[in-house]
């Protein structure tokens, strides 16, 4: 009889919810803007989340300091998807459906965003990730942004700063086979680099988490490569870096932006003195947009911003720009501000929006001496 | 408990839910999509009480099963365009089903070499039979490897997140009452005087793996049909847990303990969420009350499991007075 | 042919450490026939302490140096020995009587509980731990490399072990310890206080995982609140490697565990390694289950 009961309040939870129905659209009503955040609070990915989501957050509270958008102050509504697979659809119906925001910024990591674009997309309310970079993210359907660099274009710059810049004839590549960041990276890297004549002389893996890459290292050393290419992210390369030297491997090590975080120098030490990787911007750059980014936040949260807050800066920034050129909320004309979106002066560089909805900026290479980022040079799209 | 009604219940179930599914737009869709999530939960756990519970062999890799359905059912899928009403729930079926088939061919890999372990043998080993699974899953790029797998058919609804939980309540229940189902608690209660009465231990430890296996792979078929998206990492020892951490808070062996247990750990996390919304100010978010939401959720579930077995080992949600 | 030298070294260091973890496992399970769900986590709990403990330490005397080290290394092993027989009285003791499935799932909560309170009291960002002592590279010949930081690894893990052989076979209590593992209730009844050798197993366990901790913090400086949830299953594949219950067999685990594992990812591939510990497992209890230097147990009815 147990088991009726169960039915009945399954059925009766199923129609009590019915009323929690609000109607959709009905966003314009009030004096602030509901923007819908979703990222990885906790968690796995929390080091990633936290830093885009203290950008965001920051962006949020310069734009209110401001006066707001088309004079209403936005609401940042931010939900955890504590690194689970599962959870961002979940946050992202609640955002769309319960809490009516007009847009969503997220994610950092590509299998989120991709778990969430369709949802965005079927409700046509616009996403804007800061930090995924498969390219599938973006072709999910044209509501669906990006403000960083895509694989294809991040590898390849990187493949021919390579051959092109460092002379490297042969080259080893260590590749996060837990991150598909990594992987797309090393894909393009490898394509690039062989179009080019150059040769791919050892490839080992390792999962994020891992601490002993001795093996995999000693490996590589025994190919002896000019060069190492670690698309990884700053957790794994400071111990990449320190073991590889300690086990007498010297050549250059580089790779991408997921190096960029004020804790890859303080691990990994004079062991990446010398190496390079293509990031969006340097915090030395003088441009009064970035001075400005990296006092506020060091002012408000005591640390200096890496890659991921200087992202969801952007992406929440680009979001406030577009509202403003489309003088409203409604969500197909914010789409269609982003889409058209040229030349926008974002922390992590000078945006345009190209026909897949993929930011088309320049990249910059930076190398560390002397313990600090340097800067090398631009490369533009 | 007496079931002359079961298959009564059980028509019943299917026919309410295929009623309120005919309902569903009328439900605020983030809401709509727990209910699938409950339903599905409700699968999981019942499928690992058969395991776990009935037969006693604790098994820490359930979630590693439902991979292995949710992928399968998802590639299946993923082969077909837009398809007709009709179409489309007849190859749902299908997919759903294969899915539940690899995961019990899972099972029986599963259950074979782990008949002679016990207890935290066992546990360990399942453990890591659910880790190797997520690695293969990893590593494999026909189904996209770590970068994921798009689902493209969003065909999980109402009827079939709760028709296929009241199927999966009645196969369980209905064959553990059975007179062949008294082995697997035979098995369960004491291994060596089972075998010394002459029950076939290893047949039930091994259909208790692969019939438990089965709806976890029909569960991950619907939850593949439900998030649309599948990573392998969703599916690694944290997903177990909460799984296990189901069944025991209902109870091991205690059905509707275990269908209430799922019922509310799936909302727990939303209910937190609730409760850190109120701290929602117009453009200011505090970053403490944010983690709760996560943090508190896992601190929660390690102190549940700690106090539960400190206190009340046979669960919450049942009357027993110690695990029989 | 150095490369298989240098793998071979590599995963000595690297095993010596699963080494000293699957230590503690063995000696809990020995006792309690028990697993120890939480013992990776007072791993990592060791290289916690050691992280906030060192700026502290560097205040009072020169560092990086031995002398730090040793400091930072012994008030670390007694913290988390204490913190082991807190764990050990108020979250299993009162279980003894239990069927061992429930302790069981008490040391998963454990587990968990510490993972993630350590993240929301940590944080989840990793942290780079200071360095203690000086690191020298020892050789550089014919392209095989070894550091001081790896020596001092197999140092202190075998300083460590005959420690612990010392205390197990020489010491009343050690005899206790042995005794309980034999028969407890024939222990008991030699007058043999059940209690407290229990909880000196688990601060003996725990010590060795906190030291466990502090070796692989020098090596591997970045730590996090989730560090030890691997280390932690592969220093327990480790002791039923060798033998559950036998010390010399979870010493030899570890080290088979750590050169299997990095041969196996330095030339076939590194993609399943983590894969690997569970394989070994799976096999050993296949193929024998009592271990490679482990009895048979016979179950009476």
């Amino acid at each position: 009889m147990r088991y009726w009961s169960l039915n009945i309040f399954l059925l009766a939870a199923g129609l009590a919810l019915t009323g929690c129905n609000k109607p959709a659209g009905d966003t314009a009503g009030g004096d602030t803007i509901k923007v819908g955040e979703f990222a990885s609070l906790t968690g796995s990915e929390a080091t990633f989340g936290q830093s885009s989501h203290k950008g965001t957050a920051l962006a949020i509270d310069d734009l209110n300091a401001a006066g707001g958008v088309l004079g209403k102050k936005i609401q940042l509504l931010t939900e955890d998807d504590q690194s689970q697979a599962g959870q961002p659809a979940t946050v992202v119906r609640k955002l769309i459906s319960s809490d009516n925001v007009v847009a969503i910024l997220g994610e950092v990591a590509s299998s989120k965003s991709l778990e969430a674009a369709p949802i965005c997309q079927q409700s046509h309310i616009p996403m804007i990730s800061p930090a995924s970079t498969n390219p599938k993210v973006t072709e999910t359907g044209d509501y669906i942004f990006r403000v960083c660099f895509i694989d294809p274009f991040q590898g390849t710059v990187m493949a021919n700063f390579a051959r092109k810049t460092l002379k490297l004839q042969n080259a080893a590549v260590l590749t996060d086979v837990k991150s598909d960041y990594s992987l797309g990276l090393a894909k393009f890297f490898k394509a690039g680099f062989t179009a080019d004549g150059g040769k791919i002389v050892a490839e080992q893996n390792y999962s994020a988490g891992d601490k002993d890459f001795n093996a995999q290292l000693t490996a590589i050393k025994a190919a002896n490569p000019d060069g190492i290419f670690l698309p990884g992210y700053y957790t794994e390369v400071g111990l990449i870096a320190l073991q590889a030297r300690q086990l007498g491997l010297t050549c250059p090590i580089f790779g991408g932006d997921g190096w960029e975080s004020s804790s890859l120098v303080p691990i990994g030490g004079k062991a990446l003195e010398g190496c390079y990787f293509s990031t969006h911007y340097s915090p030395e750059s003088t441009a009064p947009a970035v001075q400005n980014f990296v006092k506020a936040y060091k002012a408000k949260y005591n640390e200096t911003p890496d890659a991921m807050a200087a992202l969801g800066y952007d992406s929440a920034m680009l979001l406030a720009d577009a509202i403003k050129r489309a003088s409203t909320t409604d969500a197909a004309k914010v789409r269609d501000a982003l889409a058209a979106t040229k030349d926008f002066h974002g922390v992590t560089g000078d945006i345009t929006m190209d026909a897949n909805r993929n930011a088309s900026k320049p990249a910059v290479i930076l190398t560390i001496k002397d313990g600090a980022f340097k800067y090398v040079e631009t490369i533009a799209p | 408990m007496t079931f002359k009604h079961a298959k009564t219940c059980l028509l019943g179930a299917l026919l309410l839910s295929f009623l309120v599914s005919l309902g569903s737009s009328w439900i605020n869709p983030y809401w709509l999509y727990i209910l699938y999530d409950i339903g599905i939960s409700i699968i999981m756990a019942v499928s690992l009480n058969l395991i776990n519970g009935y037969t006693g062999q604790f098994s820490l890799g359930h979630a590693g099963f439902m991979a292995v359905g949710g992928y399968t059912a998802a590639f299946i899928s993923n082969h077909f365009g837009a398809l007709s009403l009709f179409a489309a729930n007849g190859i749902f079926l299908v997919a759903l089903l294969a899915g539940g088939l690899a995961a019990a061919v899972a099972g029986l890999l599963v259950g074979i070499p782990t008949l002679r372990l016990k207890g935290d043998y066992l546990a360990i080993v399942t453990l890591g039979f659910g880790e190797i699974i997520r690695v293969i899953l990893q590593n494999t790029d026909a189904v996209g490897g770590a970068r994921g797998l798009s689902v493209a058919h969003g065909w999980t609804n109402f009827f079939w997140a709760f028709g296929l939980a009241a199927v999966t309540v009645y196969v369980v229940v209905a064959l553990v009452h059975s007179t062949y189902g008294r082995g697997f608690i035979a098995v369960r209660d004491d291994e060596i005087a089972a075998a010394a009465v002459g029950i076939n231990t290893t047949k039930y430890k091994v259909a208790a793996f692969v019939i438990g296996a089965f709806f976890a792979g029909i569960a991950g078929g619907l939850y593949a049909h439900s998030k649309q998206f599948l990573t392998p990492n969703g599916f690694g020892f944290m997903q177990s847990i909460t799984f296990v951490v189901m069944v025991i808070l209902g109870g091991m062996g205690n059905t509707p303990g275990v269908i209430i247990a799922a019922v509310l750990l799936t909302l727990l996390p939303e209910g937190l969420r609730m409760a850190a919304g109120i701290e929602h100010l117009p453009g200011i978010t505090k970053e403490f009350p944010l983690s709760w939401v996560g943090d508190a959720r896992m601190v929660i579930y390690s102190l549940l499991l700690i106090v539960l077995m400190l206190t009340r080992p046979q669960g919450l949600f049942t009357l027993r007075k110690r695990i029989s | 042919m150095t490369e298989f030298l240098q793998q071979l070294i590599n995963g000595l260091a690297f095993g010596s450490i699963l080494a000293l973890i699957a230590l503690g496992y063995t000696m809990v399970y020995g006792i309690l026939r028990f697993i120890n769900f939480a013992h990776g986590d007072v791993f990592m709990l060791g290289s916690f302490v050691g992280f906030y403990i060192a700026p502290k330490i560097a205040r009072l005397m020169p560092m990086p140096s031995i002398g730090a080290a040793l400091v930072v290394l012994v008030i670390s092993m007694l913290v988390c020995a204490a913190l082991g027989v807190v764990i050990e009285r108020f979250a299993y003791r009162p279980l003894r009587r239990q069927p061992k499935l429930t302790m069981l799932i008490t040391a998963i909560g454990v587990s968990l509980f510490l993972e993630y309170t350590g993240q929301l009291v940590f944080g989840a960002a990793p942290k780079k731990f200071p360095q203690l002592i000086p690191v020298y590279p020892i050789t550089q010949i014919g392209g095989l490399s070894l550091n001081s930081n790896q020596v001092i690894v197999f140092g202190v893990t075998l300083l460590l072990l005959l420690a612990l052989r010392f205390v197990v076979l020489k010491t009343r209590i050690g005899m206790a310890m042995r005794a309980l593992s034999f028969n407890p209730e024939a222990a008991a009844l030699m007058g043999v206080n059940i209690d407290v050798v229990i909880s000196f197993t688990f601060a003996l366990g725990s010590a060795l995982a906190a030291a466990a901790g502090i070796l692989w913090a020098i090596n591997y400086p970045a730590i996090d609140p989730l560090m030890g949830i691997l280390p932690g299953l592969k220093a327990f594949v480790a002791a039923v490697l060798g033998g559950i219950g036998n010390l010399p067999g979870a010493a030899l685990g570890g080290v088979i565990i750590g050169v299997t594992e990095t041969l196996v990812s330095g030339y076939i591939s590194s993609t399943y390694r983590d894969a690997i510990a569970f394989a070994v497992l799976i096999l050993i209890l296949l193929v024998k289950p009592s271990g490679l230097l482990g009895k048979k147990e016979v179950e009476k009815v």
